[in-house]
């Protein structure tokens, strides 16, 4: 692999991005997209802070507000939180199941560029006058009323994302079930990967009725339709249960691979097996089984009578049980554990009182009667900040200090890993903690200013500061990503010196086919048991043989190109001559792509056992 | 087992369409993504249930008024009939008998195409006799969607059949187009299984009222 070693040109590995299947460099990209929009919707939240921060203030118009908080919440559920998850299941999840890489490596690499192009498109509303304003759940009744093109944009552009988290869901699942390397049984598997199979699994089942949700949008809006017109017989609440029906599985779907990587650091870092491993994949598979039945529980205020109410208040609070399950697991896990308080283990250990809090008032706002009084309140905000940044926000860092060397081969440094951490607790409970007796005190969500004289304002001035402290957090962050890749100092396979699982059993990174020869897979904690008995490496299951690779391609990319542009034809048809042209052109190119991919074979290349044979980059695996 | 391999009746495996592991991930993959369609049109059934009868005003035409069980019934044969056909082409297929394959599907296209000319000639019955279109009423509106998402999968099943049967028209099976095949045949039964839905809850329950 003399080759792949030379240092390439900025076009080379440019493009070598843009046409990668690799589920390696995938996962960077996700990084890069996802990170990129967190910024985005952090500033948006920052925006919001500073409009809060006084009574009165008038630092954006209450037009302007609703536009920043549709996005900030829009932007961190897909642009953000899913993509950076989806960054950790790429990088990571192959790796644990001993595999060279997902099932269908081309299908990895669409499912990025549509969601790519799906966010992109979104943000440019804010250039092409003006951005979505009806709330992230864009209800029907405020979405129908709205009259710039932001509801087009924030439709068309969540269509075109969401195919692309389909298809990735669907690839994890095959890889998880086909792929998996000789004994690596279901339930050997690490958490993690147990994780990201039950996620994968619960956005097979929630993503279709938000794909006809948003089609039902774009009709309505874009085809002179009558789903949401209730003068023509149409019915708003429609959307409510169809956004829902979607809306409470996906917060599952951030939560459990969150769950999975906290899993993965309280084992490692307490260097201990995961306490009652069996129990906690029973938990993840029930929790992604009742996150489907609770739906409602976001209507209650919409009238659906006391019964359903009550039937979807049980469900509701029936989920606190497997997630107790989980929360006392990871501290038996702890106790009498050698612990370790690295970066990593700092942001698992804060996630457990952090993310309980959140729990406690989740059941709080299940209780149907109550919720008549908290619903729509800053109570609301709290919870669900609390549950979304105290647990997936603290999991996507801690994640990243934990995978940063098996991604890029070297290691974030500390101390500013810490200074991140301690940063961002204090500002995460100083502006969300005080948020919950806002919401007690009267003061309604979504709310673009507030009048002096109500007891809102110390509340509301802490808050903001607080979210200056997680800013700050975040630009230590970025200070040491830069920091840390410019110094470029190597690090082994296992650099944390505990890793468990198979993935820190090769080099960091890893070379493009993963594994020389597939692991043998002996229990829980593959590498961990093959270090107990001394060796220094897997077993391997098969003779150093050819290895099957798939080639790259740009085709995923003018698929979701082609979709890009076919959505500007759609939201400009009905006021433009060109408008219907460009649909029209635009599906042509991902029809056109889909075709040329259909009838061109693409049967991939091998490495041929000499060359691996050469390359001694790994250590230890000898056949 | 490889994909590019040359086959005789002798050396065809039992199952081609798993005979490779790329061949085991489109099969499985294929499978969830039929679940995935299914809970699409599933969420489109309901939609439709909810809108079913809803209109403006009273001068609007209703599913009883609308829906003739001849028509319906003349399609679902079609289509039912045309996931047999496809049945066949796939028992041909596992026989490798490419040729037997080749005029079944081509059967099975035939069929699909005559269903979908009978869908747009009801949709233009529909619009011309009694006004009733997509914009009309949240009743037009979830038909034409229902059953025009139904009719659009149809459209792209046949595109996508008769490109695998263009496109390896020359070259006979090998293990990199059985599994093509063999998963265009289950969208094919997939298609059918749903319209099968279709006509019972939009045109049998239509016409009860």
């Amino acid at each position: 692999m003399s080759t792949y070693a030379q240092k390439k040109g900025f076009g080379a590995v440019l493009w070598d991005y843009l046409t990668t299947v690799d589920h390696k460099k995938i996962a960077i990209l996700y990084l890069i997209a996802g990170g990129f929009f967190f910024i985005l919707g952090g500033l948006e939240a920052l925006f919001i802070r500073i409009q809060l921060a006084v009574p009165n203030n008038d630092f954006v118009s209450a037009g302007f507000y609703n536009e920043i908080l549709t996005m900030h919440g829009t932007t961190m559920i897909f642009l953000a939180a899913m993509p950076l998850v989806f960054a950790f299941m790429n990088a990571v999840m192959p790796l644990q199941i001993g595999a060279r890489d997902v099932a269908f490596p081309f299908l990895n690499s669409l499912g990025f560029w549509l969601f790519f192009f799906g966010g992109v498109f979104l943000n440019l509303s804010w250039f092409l006058g003006g951005a979505p304003d009806a709330g992230w759940t864009s209800y029907a009744s405020l979405a129908m009323a709205s009259e710039t093109h932001g509801i087009d944009f924030y439709a068309l552009g969540l269509q075109i994302s969401g195919a692309g988290t389909l298809i990735g869901g669907i690839n994890f699942l095959v890889t998880i079930v086909n792929m998996r390397a000789p004994g690596m049984t279901y339930m050997r598997m690490p958490m993690f990967t147990w994780a990201t199979f039950v996620t994968s699994a619960l956005i097979l089942f929630a993503f279709p009725p938000l794909t006809v949700g948003l089609f039902l949008l774009i009709f309505d809006r874009m085809f002179g339709s009558n789903f949401f017109d209730v003068a023509n017989g149409g019915n708003t609440i429609i959307w409510e249960h169809l956004f829902w029906i979607f809306g409470h599985p996906e917060v599952y779907i951030l939560i459990l691979p969150a769950f999975g990587i906290f899993s993965e650091i309280f084992a490692i870092f307490s260097r201990k097996r995961l306490f009652g491993y069996s129990s906690m994949v029973f938990a993840t598979v029930l929790i992604g089984f009742l996150g489907f039945m609770v739906w409602a529980h976001h209507m209650f205020t919409t009238g659906l009578g006391p019964i359903a109410n009550a039937i979807f208040a049980v469900a509701t609070m029936a989920i606190a049980v497997p997630t107790g399950i989980k929360i006392f697991n990871w501290m038996f896990t702890m106790w009498g554990g050698s612990i370790k308080f690295t970066t990593p283990m700092l942001w698992a250990v804060a996630f457990i009182p952090s993310f309980v809090a959140g729990g406690v008032t989740g059941v709080m706002l299940a209780s149907a009667a109550a919720d008549y009084q908290y619903h729509d309140s800053y109570f609301v905000v709290a919870h669900f900040h609390y549950v979304i940044v105290g647990g997936v926000v603290f999991a996507l860092f801690a994640g990243a200090h934990l995978y940063w060397p098996k991604m890029f081969g070297t290691m974030l440094n500390e101390t500013l890993g810490k200074v991140t951490f301690w940063l961002f607790l204090i500002g995460f409970h100083l502006t969300f903690f005080i948020q919950h007796f806002l919401g007690l005190m009267g003061m309604p969500r979504r709310i673009f200013t507030f009048l002096p004289g109500q007891g809102l304002e110390t509340g509301n001035l802490i808050s903001s500061i607080g979210a200056i402290f997680m800013a700050i957090a975040t630009i230590v962050l970025l200070i040491n990503v830069i920091m840390t890749q410019v110094k470029n100092e190597k690090v082994g396979n296992d650099p944390w010196g505990d890793g468990r699982t198979l993935e820190w059993a090769i080099a960091s990174p890893p070379p493009f086919y993963n594994f020389k020869q597939l692991p043998l897979v002996r229990g829980l904690d593959a590498y961990w048991l093959e270090k107990m008995e001394g060796k220094n490496g897997m077993t391997p299951a098969e003779p150093l043989g050819d290895i099957h690779m798939p080639n790259n391609s740009f085709i995923p990319f003018v698929i979701s190109l082609g979709l890009f542009i076919a959505a500007f034809g759609a939201m400009y048809r009905a006021e433009t001559s060109w408008g219907l042209l460009v649909l029209i052109l635009g599906m042509a190119v991902t029809l056109g792509a889909m075709f040329v991919r259909s009838i061109k074979d693409d049967h991939g290349f091998h490495i041929h056992k000499e060359d691996l044979m050469d390359d001694d980059n790994d250590k230890g695996v000898k056949a | 087992m490889q994909a590019e391999e040359k086959f005789t009746y002798e050396t065809w495996p039992a199952e081609p369409e798993k005979a490779t592991l790329e061949a085991k991930n489109k099969f499985l993959g294929f499978w969830f993504f039929l679940g995935g369609e299914t809970v699409l049109f599933a969420t489109l059934f309901a939609t439709y249930l909810a809108l079913k009868d809803k209109v403006p005003s009273a001068d609007h035409a209703l599913a009883k008024d609308i829906f003739e069980i001849p028509l319906a019934f003349a399609a679902t044969m079609l289509l039912l009939t045309s996931s047999l056909t496809s049945v066949y082409a796939m028992y041909h297929m596992k026989n490798f008998n490419f040729k037997k394959m080749q005029l079944w599907l081509g059967l099975t296209v035939a069929l699909g195409a005559a269903f979908l000319v009978l869908e747009i000639y009801e949709f233009y019955h529909y619009v011309h006799a009694f006004g009733h279109t997509f914009t009309s009423s949240a009743f037009g509106s979830a038909f034409y969607t229902l059953v025009g998402f139904h009719g659009g999968h149809v459209a792209f099943g046949l595109a996508w059949i008769i490109t695998l049967m263009v496109r390896n028209s020359k070259r006979g099976l090998n293990l990199y187009n059985a599994p093509k095949f063999y998963v265009a045949s289950l969208y094919w039964h997939f298609i059918d299984v749903v319209w099968v839905f279709i006509f019972t809850v939009v045109y049998l329950m239509g016409m009860v009222g």
